[in-house]
C-alpha cells in the first residue's frame, strides 16, 4: 500500500466540555487515507462529518486521540505550527465557495503561496495563471467572485486548494448549492486533478452519486465509522 | 509588497466608504489640532509682541533698599514693627562692569542703559507730570522701536533735545521745534527742543514720556555718570524669566522679566494653553474611538475571510498585523492631508482673521514641528485604536467563520 498521507486514531471531540451539556460528537474515530486516494465521506446531517473534516483539517483540535498527516503527529503542535503545516499541507474547498471577494480569481489563487512565502513573485502568479487555466477559468483572471457563476466560483476555489500543491485536499460539500450539471463538472474536475497530480482528495458529500463515483466511501453514523 | 500589506491596503480600498469616512474624520482631527495650536501659538506671540512693543524683556535695577536690622535677631525675640525704607532714586552701583558682562548671558541680544526719573514738563501756563527717560538712542531703539511709532518729526535726540508723547504733545500745546521746560524731581530743569512726537498705542505713556540724551537724564536728575535701570532684549521672550534669574543671580541686581511684570497676561496665556491642550487631548480621543469603531465593524464584517484566510495558513498574528496596519495607514493618510488641510485654514485665517488695525491676526506660517507633533500623534492614535479590533480578530475561531455560508 501506498504511504498514508492522513491516519486517525481514536479520535474523539467533545462539545462544552465540563459543562453539564457536554456532548461527543465524535467517538473515537480510526480512519487512514493512502497518499493519492479520493475518498468520500458520507453520512446523514449531524453525523459528524464536518466535525471530522475539520479536525482533520487542523482547525479544530480533538478532546482524545491521535492525528498524523503526512506522517506527523499534529496534537502537540502550537498554534503556529498547526497553521503552517495546515498552510503547507491541505487544500480546503468551501460549500459556500468562500473566495475573498476583495481579490480577483488569480490573487485569490495566488493567496496561500502568498502567505506561505511572504511577498508576490512571478512563479506564484505563474503557477496561479496555470492552475486557472487548467479548471477553465484562463480568461476569467481578473475578475471577482462576485461576477463569477457558483460553478466558476467553486473552480477557482479547487485551483486556491491546489495553489501549493498540497499532497491532500479537503473538500466540504464542494457540490453543495450547485445545480447537478455543475456539481458533476466540478466533481469531474476533482477526479481528473487526482489522477494527474496525484494529490489525495477527502470529500464529504450528501450526494450518494457522486459518493458513488468515488475510489472509497467513508460513512459516518452518529459519530461512528461504519464502512 | 507583504502578504500584511496586501491585505491592509485591499481591505481599505474595498471598503470604500468607512475607510473614506474615517480617513475624512482623522484628516479633520489633525487638521483641527495642527490649526489651533498655529491658532494659540501665533496669537500669543502677537498677544507678547505688542505688549513687548513698549516694554523691554528684562529691566536691570538696582536691588531694593531694605531696613537694616539693629538687634540681632539670633539671641531674642523682638517684637517690632518694620518700617519699609523710602526708595532713593539711585545709580546701579558699577553699572558699566554690569554692562559690559550682560551680553555675554545666552539668549541676551541688546542692552541699554538708561536714567529715569519724575519731573514736570512746561510750556507757557501749562505743566504736565512726566516720566524722564533718558536713553542713547541706538542702543534704546533695539529695546523699544520708537522709530517705528514717530508720529510726527524724526528719530533723533541730540544735546538739548527731546521726544515726547503725543498726548503730551496735546497737552502741551506743542509740536516739533518748539521749546518745553523740564524740571526734574531732584529740583534742576534745562529747556529741550521737541524733535519728535511718538505715538506707543498706551495712553498713559503718551501723555508722559519724554525721551531724552542719557547725559541730560544724568544731569537732571542728579546722577552723574549713573543710571537706573539697564534695558535688555532676549533672542526668545519666553525665555526671558529664566535669563531674569540667571542675572539676579550672577550680578546680585533685581532683574525682572516682562513676564513677572505681566503676571495676568501670563495667566491668561497658561489657561489659553490648557483649554487647548484639552481639546487637542479630546480630539485625539475621538479620532481614536472613529477608528476603532470602523475596525471593530470591519472585523465582523470580515468574519468570513477571516476564517478562510486562517484555514489557508495564515496565522493569528499575520491577522492582527493586517489590522494594526490598517489603523496605521488611516492614521498616516489622516496625518497627511490634514496637514494639508491645516495649511489650507492657517491660510485662509491669516487672510480673514483682522485685528482691530487691520493687520492679520496670525501669520500664515506653521512651525514644522506642528506637522511632525500632530502626524506622530495620528499615526500612533491609529495604531492604537487598531490593537483591540486586530486581537478581536486574531482570536476569531476559523470554524466559526466558516461553518455559516
Amino acid at each position: 500500500m501506498a504511504s498514508r498521507i492522513l491516519e486517525l486514531e481514536g479520535v474523539r471531540k467533545s462539545y462544552n466540555v465540563g459543562t453539564p451539556i457536554e456532548v461527543e460528537v465524535l467517538h473515537g474515530i480510526d480512519l487512514a487515507l493512502a497518499a493519492g486516494e479520493f475518498a468520500a465521506l458520507i453520512g446523514p446531517s449531524g453525523s459528524g462529518k464536518s466535525t471530522l473534516l475539520h479536525l482533520i483539517g487542523l482547525l479544530e483540535r480533538p478532546t482524545a486521540g491521535r492525528i498524523l498527516i503526512a506522517g506527523k503527529e499534529v496534537d502537540h503542535l502550537d498554534e503556529a505550527a498547526m497553521t503552517e503545516l495546515r498552510g503547507r499541507t491541505l487544500g480546503f474547498v468551501f460549500q459556500f465557495h468562500h473566495l475573498l471577494p476583495e481579490f480577483t480569481a488569480l490573487e485569490n489563487v495566488m493567496m496561500p503561496t502568498l502567505i506561505e512565502r511572504g511577498r508576490y513573485d512571478g512563479a506564484m502568479r505563474a503557477r496561479a495563471q496555470w492552475l486557472l487555466g487548467r479548471v477553465g477559468l484562463g480568461d476569467a483572471l481578473a475578475k471577482k467572485p462576485a461576477a463569477l457563476s457558483g460553478g466558476m466560483q467553486q473552480r477557482v476555489a479547487i485551483a486556491r486548494a491546489l495553489a501549493v500543491n498540497p499532497p491532500m485536499v479537503l473538500a466540504d460539500e464542494p457540490t453543495g448549492n450547485l445545480d447537478s450539471h455543475t456539481a458533476d463538472e466540478i466533481f469531474g474536475l476533482m477526479r481528473e486533478i487526482n489522477r494527474e497530480v496525484g494529490t489525495a482528495f477527502l470529500i464529504v458529500t450528501h450526494d450518494a452519486r457522486l459518493a458513488g463515483r468515488c475510489d472509497r466511501r467513508i460513512e459516518l453514523m452518529d459519530g461512528s465509522i461504519w464502512a | 509588497m507583504p502578504f500584511e500589506w496586501v491585505l491592509a491596503l485591499r481591505f481599505l480600498r474595498e471598503g470604500r466608504m468607512q475607510t473614506a469616512l474615517i480617513i475624512a474624520g482623522t484628516t479633520v482631527g489633525v487638521a483641527v489640532i495642527i490649526f489651533i495650536t498655529a491658532l494659540m501659538n501665533s496669537l500669543q506671540a502677537s498677544l507678547a509682541e505688542r505688549t513687548l512693543s513698549t516694554q523691554s524683556h528684562i529691566t536691570v535695577r538696582a536691588p531694593d533698599e531694605a531696613p537694616l536690622p539693629v538687634l540681632d535677631r539670633q539671641r531674642a525675640a523682638v517684637a517690632s514693627h518694620v518700617e519699609p525704607r523710602v526708595q532713593r532714586l539711585r545709580s546701579i552701583d558699577q553699572w558699566q562692569r554690569v554692562f559690559r558682562e550682560l551680553p555675554s548671558i545666552p539668549h541676551v541680544v541688546a542692552v541699554s542703559a538708561i536714567a529715569t526719573g519724575s519731573g514736570f514738563a512746561y510750556r507757557g501756563n501749562a505743566s504736565k507730570s512726566i516720566a524722564l527717560i533718558g536713553v542713547e538712542p541706538e542702543r534704546y531703539s533695539r529695546i523699544v522701536k520708537i522709530e517705528d511709532k514717530i508720529r510726527t518729526g524724526a528719530y533723533r535726540i541730540g544735546p538739548g533735545e527731546a521726544m515726547i508723547g503725543i498726548d503730551l504733545a496735546r497737552d502741551l500745546g506743542a509740536a516739533v521745534g518748539d521749546r518745553i521746560r523740564i524740571l526734574s524731581s531732584e529740583g534742576r530743569d534745562d529747556v529741550f527742543r521737541i524733535t519728535a512726537t511718538f505715538d506707543l498705542g498706551v495712553r498713559d505713556l503718551n501723555r508722559r514720556w519724554v525721551i531724552m540724551p542719557l547725559r541730560s537724564a544724568q544731569t537732571l536728575l542728579d546722577l552723574p555718570g549713573g543710571v537706573t535701570h539697564i534695558d535688555l532684549t532676549v533672542d526668545d521672550i519666553f525665555a526671558a524669566e529664566a535669563v531674569a534669574q540667571q542675572i539676579t543671580a550672577r550680578t546680585g541686581l533685581t532683574a525682572e522679566s516682562w513676564m513677572a511684570v505681566n503676571s495676568q497676561l501670563m495667566a491668561a496665556f497658561k489657561n489659553q494653553t490648557m483649554t487647548t491642550r484639552t481639546v487637542r487631548l479630546f480630539l485625539v480621543l475621538i479620532v481614536a474611538l472613529g477608528i476603532a469603531s470602523v475596525l471593530v465593524v470591519s472585523v465582523v464584517q470580515k468574519q468570513r475571510e477571516i476564517g478562510i484566510l486562517r484555514a489557508i495558513g495564515a496565522s493569528p498574528g499575520r491577522i492582527k498585523k493586517v489590522f494594526l496596519i490598517q489603523g496605521g495607514i488611516v492614521g498616516s493618510a489622516g496625518a497627511a492631508m490634514g496637514s494639508g488641510l491645516a495649511t489650507l485654514m492657517v491660510w485662509g485665517a491669516s487672510y480673514a482673521l483682522r485685528q482691530d488695525d487691520g493687520s492679520a491676526l496670525i501669520t500664515g506660517q506653521i512651525e514644522f514641528s506642528y506637522y511632525l507633533a500632530a502626524s506622530a500623534v495620528a499615526v500612533l492614535t491609529g495604531l492604537l485604536a487598531a490593537v483591540a479590533p486586530a486581537r478581536q480578530a486574531a482570536r476569531m475561531d476559523p470554524v466559526e467563520a466558516i461553518r455559516y455560508g
